[in-house]
């Protein structure tokens, strides 16, 4: 096992190099200059030049690259122009928020789409079957921004049920003091009840946003994986010696069915993760999407570099994690390697 | 199955009380109190340095500058016909310095003695010489700013005592005093600030974008940039009545719609930056006050670049000026929350003012036979304008698209990114493009010297070189200095008159600056910076 993660991990350094010198180049290729945005409305070309030198921005694209490689390795991601924190900072308070949605959206789906997966594949060709399909083309059709806008216009503005959407806290909370990042998880620890309850209130409408429009692939998935499952022959001895229908399904069938699942889930999630900038704009949430996005606009090369390398760091660790996952449930598949 | 009932239970449990309360977090009376003492603004953006003099400082760190730090002198407020206070740019009220005296080639102020910065130390003239000192230094646009003014020179300042500041002038300009009470020349706490200064950061740039350290009415104790700016009032301040308002929390909400839901449910008490067409709705529906206010000093305006083929000549341009759809602008795009700067009557005289309206009016024959005269056909341009102001300038583009080529005019629309646009200007390059430009000195020879006066000014992008102008502008301004009124208002119509004869720019209209706010809000004032000033606010 151990040697497995090991192997994987070494093969992935050599993308991550390849991450690291693309998005170099492609931030730097961008148009747009920096230094005339950040010299301001009134600048001359004097002004700019000064800022730009004070940005380091003159220096050859070598030395610059240089500079930065050396920087990564202290853990420096250089300084955010716009906010003018340093990158590293926020990635640590943009991420987990991101992270805290999209793992709760994603419950959200789960919660909805497996069991209507489930009830699709046993009742094939029913209204069950039909509903899932409509409900799964319905959620994933829908732009992502339009479901969110559709639930604050009814939960919030008409029926004021759900909170403000005016981010991960009401204004009167101060955020608990940072563990893991998940004001969830960091609320629990520091023994502050009210705080949990703030936290998952603002996190219901954007969840909900999410979950809906994750639901087609898990819910087609678990369908077809189902199917698949259930035809087999061990499921028919199953029945055949007279287990009860929930041991077949759950205990028997879906365990096995539930590896392209997993695989489903783990490419929805890094996907959620950078892609729900638009849920991130709606509901006001301090997410790295709209993180990259804002800096991205202005030119600001740093957080763009950051948010990718992130990005790709977190895509290689979920597919190993999820490979390990593998093993473990099917352990077929570990003997197999 | 007695463990799924528990699920169940639980399940239901749980989804209840996580979509109880309704009402926006009115709980327990201590909240409902601390709510009546917060003032909740939301907008699209927030600041990305606390500092006006940071490098790259955006406007809404301006707002953050203007409510935390004090400057010498500020402005009395007159009040307009509609009932809004709007600063008085002849009036000055004492701000840190309790007494100004204008001598001929200096002006002296007497500061407080008892004012204090938000840790406690008094502030002296020192502290003012080093803040000044600062802000002509540090180059870009506090530097340009100060420089407006004829603040060039760090020997211009001088601490004459421990309360007694002077500044001396390079030479006579009026637009000294006024520039001394905009928001760059802040009084800073320099012993704090020299503290933590460094060899590579001399003057404590990165302490200072961090952490407001002024004497102001507000201080800032928490902000998470782009997510939210939290200010609380400062007990000592001195430099004005105390405000009312103890704490202010400014969120940025993304979604234009949902600043909009959050201030008709109440949950927000102020917003300005929404879409016109949603500001012209709140306006008829009465639920909430709306205060609109022309741009001090400001026009969004269509410019063409003089140097090059096709719009080098005067006729070309003229021909373009008749073309522009000016009313179906104010009513599509504005809906009707702008000062139209276009269709004067065709005998009205030149006022001595600015901004002030042309002659032109959409006149499409007009417009074709002014091209005929030019025997110029087949124009072919791009009209560029900038992304960051999509929501006005994008529709504006189409429409002048669509009336450009009826008079055979084809353009392509070119968008230009917000990171770019300053770059474009720059280049002065751009055949056609929109803009808009306002100046924080409210004065028609200032607008003129950054827009129309020939050299190295950046606001003029359509690198208009006109020696009469120039000689116009320079003349108004040094009668202007000297006092010399005759002189000063033929020069001003004069220039005006040149402007509208040469029409190397093309005004549309004077924006107006549209504020949202719950009824029960007062005390809202209008600032040439256009930001707001929340130590007048009041609540309830």
């Amino acid at each position: 096992m151990l040697t497995m993660i090991l192997k994987r991990a070494a093969m992935a350094i050599p993308s991550l190099i390849g991450v690291v010198i693309v998005t170099f180049l492609l931030t730097r290729a961008l148009p747009g200059d920096p230094a005339a945005y950040f010299a301001g409305p009134a600048a001359t070309p004097q002004a700019i030049q000064e800022v730009r030198v004070k940005l380091g921005l003159d220096k050859p694209l070598i030395e610059q690259f240089g500079r930065y490689v050396v920087d990564l390795g202290h853990g420096n991601l250089g300084n955010s122009l716009t906010t003018g924190q340093p990158v590293l900072t926020e990635l640590r308070t943009r991420l987990p928020a991101s992270a805290e949605l999209t793992l709760l959206g994603l419950l959200v789906s789960i919660v909805i789409a497996v069991p209507l997966g489930i009830l699709a594949a046993t009742r094939p060709n029913s209204l069950i079957d039909h509903a899932c399909r409509v409900v799964a083309t319905l959620g994933v059709s829908l732009p992502v921004f339009f479901t969110g806008l559709i639930l604050v216009y009814v939960f919030y503005y008409l029926l004021g049920w759900a909170p403000a959407p005016l981010g991960r806290l009401d204004v009167f909370f101060d955020p608990p003091p940072q563990v893991t990042g998940f004001y969830l998880i960091d609320s629990l620890i520091a023994r502050q009840p009210e705080l949990f309850m703030a936290s998952l209130k603002q996190l219901i409408l954007p969840a909900l946003t999410l979950g809906i429009f994750s639901l087609a692939p898990i819910a087609r998935m678990t369908r077809a994986s189902m199917l698949a499952v259930l035809s087999s022959d061990f499921v028919r001895t199953a029945r055949a010696s007279g287990l009860s229908s929930f041991t077949v399904i759950v205990t028997y069938a879906f365990r096995n069915a539930m590896l392209p699942v997993i695989t489903t889930l783990g490419m929805v999630f890094s996907f959620l993760l950078g892609a729900n900038v638009l849920v991130e704009k709606v509901f006001a949430w301090p997410g790295i999407g709209s993180y990259a996005v804002e800096a991205l606009l202005a030119s600001d090369f740093a957080p763009v570099q950051g948010f990718v390398l992130t990005m790709a760091v977190m895509y290689v660790a979920l597919n190993l994690m999820i490979d390990v996952l593998y093993g473990l449930i099917d352990p077929r598949v570990r003997l197999e390697a | 199955m007695k463990r799924r009932e528990f699920l169940k239970s639980m399940t239901a449990l749980t989804a209840a009380s996580a979509f109880s309360a309704s009402a926006p977090a009115v709980w327990s009376a201590a909240k409902a109190q601390s709510r009546q003492e917060t003032l909740l603004i939301v907008s699209e953006s927030g600041p990305n340095n606390l500092d006006i003099h940071g490098v790259g400082t955006n406007v809404p760190g301006y707002e953050v500058s203007w409510n935390c730090y004090d400057r010498l002198i500020s402005h009395e407020m007159k009040t307009l016909p509609n009932g809004t206070p709007y600063y008085d740019k002849y009036k000055f009220k004492p701000e840190l310095a309790e007494d100004m005296a204008i001598g001929d080639m200096s002006v002296t102020f007497k500061l407080r003695k008892d004012a204090t910065f938000q840790d406690g130390t008094p502030v002296t003239a020192d502290d003012v010489k080093w803040s000044f000192d600062r802000a002509v230094t540090v180059g870009g646009f506090p530097t340009f700013q100060m420089s407006a003014g004829s603040l060039t020179k760090p020997e211009q300042f001088v601490v004459v005592d421990d309360h007694t500041f002077r500044v001396d002038f390079m030479k006579k300009d009026r637009l000294t005093v006024p520039d001394l009470a905009v928001i760059v020349p802040c009084v800073i706490n320099s012993k704090l600030v020299k503290s933590k200064a460094t060899e590579q950061d001399p003057w404590g740039l990165e302490f200072t974008k961090l952490n407001t350290v002024g004497s102001g009415a507000y201080k800032v104790t928490n902000w998470t940039a782009g997510s939210q700016v939290v200010l609380e009032r400062n007990e000592n301040w001195k430099g004005g009545p105390l405000p009312k308002i103890r704490r202010i929390v400014w969120r940025m909400v993304p979604d234009a719609g949902n600043r909009r839901a959050l201030l008709e449910r109440g949950d927000a008490d102020v917003s300005y930056d929404l879409p016109n067409k949603d500001f012209s709705e709140l306006k008829t529906d009465g639920k909430l006050a709306i205060v609109s206010t022309p741009y001090s000093n400001g026009i969004q305006y269509i410019g063409m670049n003089v140097q090059n083929p096709p719009f080098n000549d005067v006729r070309v341009r003229h021909a373009i000026a008749y073309a522009i759809p000016y009313q179906k602008i104010m009513d599509a795009v504005l809906y009707g929350l702008a000062k139209p700067m276009f269709g004067a009557p065709a005998g009205a005289p030149i006022e001595v003012a600015w901004p002030q309206p042309h002659k032109f009016n959409t006149d499409l024959d007009k417009a074709k036979q002014f091209l005929a005269e030019a025997s110029v056909s087949n124009i072919n341009v791009p009209i560029s304008f900038d992304l960051g102001f999509a929501g006005v300038n994008e529709p504006i583009a189409v429409l002048v698209q669509e009336s450009l080529a009826q008079i055979g005019v084809t353009t392509t629309i070119n968008k230009v990114p917000g990171a770019n646009w300053r770059t474009e200007l720059t280049k002065k390059t751009m055949p056609l493009f929109e803009n808009v430009f306002s100046g924080w000195l409210d004065y028609p020879e200032y607008f003129f010297y950054w827009c129309y006066h020939s050299g190295k000014s950046i606001f003029n992008t359509m690198d208009y070189q006109s020696p009469a102008m120039d000689a116009l502008i320079d003349g108004a301004r040094s009668a202007a200095a000297t006092g010399d009124k005759a002189t000063y208002d033929k020069d001003v119509k004069d220039f005006v008159d040149l402007a509208f004869t040469d029409m190397p720019r093309i005004p549309l209209y004077q924006p107006y600056v549209n504020v949202a706010m719950q009824k029960n809000i007062s005390g809202y004032e209008y600032w040439f910076h256009r930001r707001l000033d929340y130590r007048a606010f009041a609540k309830g």
